[in-house]
């Protein structure tokens, strides 16, 4: 009963810097994920290109039947986005907070190389909390 | 109402008080600096004692001058002689001013005489650092370490400080002790003291 599919944060040269899924349904291996990746960073800057009026900032959510795409870019061009079930709320805020999380145990850590993927524990275990967190909101609705 | 709101100017600079100081500093700042020191220390080195050994040694120069500027704020320039004065010193005016909290806790040894225990959940310092597993058991504590060695050896009691993970079962991350082993002029001296 998983509201979240999966979630991908991408630099911004569009590599795929951390992805992790959650329930069978978000699940896809390595290639696949790392395709995603750079498939939707190129959609994202497409979409810049496609606004009529000038100062467009990218795709913000996209909605499909199954599922539904929640997209937040920091200032730095760093992605982060959600895969979720459709119709699944505070998804922009929950990004908030993991972009939060990024700043504090990924970019403070000495030992992580900027635009590499992300291998820091402190991040991984923040995020899950956050996610459970989350996902206790969401279900006891 | 003349002179009301005029700062009195000091016409020698030694005359002015030493301010109290922000009482805050920002940690993100704090990390950000801490972590271009470990950056940095770490393309100038080889292995990882000696990545530990410069991290202690920049603590080193922290806490010689940490010992005497809260020697003057805080305790009115006496200074302590015995060795538990200055161990609850470190223990709790050190980690009070420099971490916004006095350490969890302080233990001597068991197994031998010269050897002392500040334990702490998580450091101020290692709160946003996660060591890679290839580093094994290097520690950004030893920074921590290398102010308390500062700190005692200014005061008159040199001893080995070092900083090590203690694993704690029923919890993920490990505590942080740092293990004091004073000279042993220092125990003799406290002997003689009585």
């Amino acid at each position: 009963m998983a509201a979240i599919y999966s979630l991908f944060i991408i630099n911004k040269s569009g590599g795929l810097i951390f992805y992790k899924d959650y329930g069978s349904a978000g699940r896809m291996d390595t290639n696949d994920s790392l395709r995603v990746a750079s498939l939707w960073h190129s959609m994202h800057a497409i979409s810049q290109q496609l606004s009529p009026t000038l100062g467009c900032s990218g795709i913000e959510l996209l909605e499909a039947d199954t599922f539904d795409l929640h997209c937040f870019q920091s200032l730095t061009g760093t992605k982060f986005f959600v895969v979720c079930e459709p119709g699944t709320p505070h998804m922009e805020s929950l990004l908030k907070v993991i972009y939060e999380l990024y700043t504090d145990y990924v970019l403070k850590n000495p030992f992580y190389e900027m635009e590499m993927p992300i291998r820091c524990e402190l991040f991984d275990s923040n995020l899950s909390q956050a996610i459970q967190k989350d996902r206790v909101a969401l279900l006891g609705r | 109402m003349i002179g009301v709101g005029k700062i009195k100017q000091y016409t020698n600079v030694l005359e002015k008080p030493i301010s109290k100081g922000k009482q805050e500093v920002s940690l993100s700042a704090f990390a950000f600096l801490f972590s271009e020191l470990v950056q940095y220390n770490q393309t100038h080195v080889d292995n990882i004692s000696e990545l530990e050994r410069r991290l202690e040694d920049a603590g080193y120069a922290v806490g010689a001058r940490v010992l005497e500027l809260l020697c003057h704020r805080e305790k009115g320039n006496r200074r302590e002689t015995r060795l538990l004065g200055i161990l609850s010193f470190v223990h709790s005016t050190v980690w009070k001013v420099l971490f916004g909290k006095v350490a969890d806790s302080l233990e001597k040894g068991t197994e031998h005489e010269d050897e002392y225990m500040i334990s702490e959940k998580e450091l101020l310092v290692n709160r946003f650092i996660s060591i890679p597993k290839d580093m094994g058991t290097f520690n950004c504590g030893a920074f921590v370490a290398g102010i308390v060695r500062g700190v005692l050896d200014g005061a008159g009691f040199p001893a080995v400080v070092t900083a090590h993970f203690v694993p704690m079962e029923g919890q993920q991350r490990p505590r942080t002790t740092i293990l004091i082993k004073f000279a042993e002029e220092v125990l003799q001296r406290e002997a003689r003291l009585g």
